[in-house]
């Protein structure tokens, strides 16, 4: 059982960071995805972008586990996972998990082998990761 | 009656309203949002002209603009007016013409895709501020006896008067909702570029010709 991990960010050069910055912490083998801007190299997300993504991601991989960022990229991805055909749609699910943070956990879970739900809930631990110890300097 | 040919004069007017109002959008859209509304929305209007074609019915001719509306823009707008157009595209199916019945269905189908795309209910300050208005106008005006002319009227009226009373309202949907309370005192963008849409089918859809 192999899960991908599908980046999609309203930027290509932030979704390609995410990519990078997760893959340091996990196998290189790992199926990793990064798909951001628009058809035109602009700012935004692209339904089609994120189908095309997500078609070869699941040729590489059983399942697939998406993390977005704002706004339209879930609108987008949603789209996205509604023009699969129906036996590629059964294999995709989203993580509601804040995306870099979420990333990292999604790709060290899926380098272990987890299975998609195991992957998607490994990746929504990261809502509740705190980063600043109270005590500290904020104290 | 609705043939494939008004259907066109509909979006060319639709593009050309955006084209008109491009810079005004996405100036609404820098104070709340991300400033690319009316960037967007202009270039997903020029590829549906351009891959506008010989459509033979006025389902066909929507279907073009959804799909092309859904690869081409950027932003939240691509899915929601992409999805709209499908749905409209489906309720008018293969039929040639449409009555004002077939009408009716058809944007109540496109606002009932729109609310299930983007999740949004009424006072959310975005495009169904000006959508519900405008689809609940036509169909009363239908109930009351109007003539369709009148009724495409009243949802023009209704769609620009949902779009001024986002003003007022807090963001709660869409990108402005990350700014909470200072999302008040502008008006959504995505309700004004509705307000456009309806205003190109008062001017367009009245079956009486060009």
């Amino acid at each position: 059982m192999t899960t991908a991990v599908v980046v999609v960010s309203h930027s290509k050069a932030l979704a390609d960071g995410v990519k990078e910055l997760a893959l340091q912490m996990a196998r290189s083998n790992t199926s990793v995805w990064a798909v951001g801007g628009t058809d035109d190299g602009g700012i935004g997300t692209s339904a089609v972008a994120i189908h095309d993504a997500l078609v070869d991601a699941l040729a590489a991989a059983n399942e697939a586990v998406v993390l977005m960022d704002l706004g339209s990229a879930h609108l987008n991805t949603v789209m996205a996972i509604e023009m699969l055909d129906e036996d590629l749609r059964r294999r995709v699910s989203m993580a509601d998990a804040p995306l870099v943070e979420g990333a990292v956990l999604a790709v060290v879970s899926a380098a272990s082998g987890d299975n998609a739900q195991e992957v998607r809930a490994r990746a929504e631990e990261a809502r509740e990761m705190r980063k600043l110890i109270y005590g500290g300097i904020n104290a | 009656m609705v043939v494939a040919a008004d259907m066109r004069r509909f979006v060319e007017r639709f593009a050309e309203l955006i084209e008109q109002n491009a810079d005004t959008l996405t100036e609404l859209d820098a104070a709340i949002g991300d400033a690319d509304h009316g960037i967007n929305m202009r270039r997903g209007v020029r590829a549906v002209l351009e891959r506008l074609g010989d459509e033979p019915t006025p389902g066909a001719v929507l279907k073009t603009v959804a799909t092309t509306l859904i690869s081409k823009v950027g932003g939240a707008s691509g899915p929601l007016y992409g999805t709209a157009f499908l749905r409209a595209s489906a309720a008018a199916g293969s039929k040639e013409s449409l009555d004002d019945a077939d009408l009716a269905a058809l944007f109540s189908a496109a606002l009932e895709g729109l609310r299930q795309r983007g999740g949004a209910q009424a006072e959310d300050k975005t495009m169904i501020d000006a959508f519900a208005p405008a689809v609940g106008a036509f169909e009363t005006a239908l109930a009351q006896g109007h003539p369709r002319k009148d009724a495409l009227q009243a949802a023009r009226s209704a769609a620009y008067a949902g779009s001024d009373a986002t003003i007022d309202l807090v963001a709660r949907k869409g990108r402005a909702s990350y700014l909470g309370e200072r999302s008040r005192g502008h008006r959504d963008p995505g309700s004004f570029s509705t307000a456009l849409l309806f205003d190109a089918a008062a001017s367009t859809l009245s079956g009486d010709g060009p």
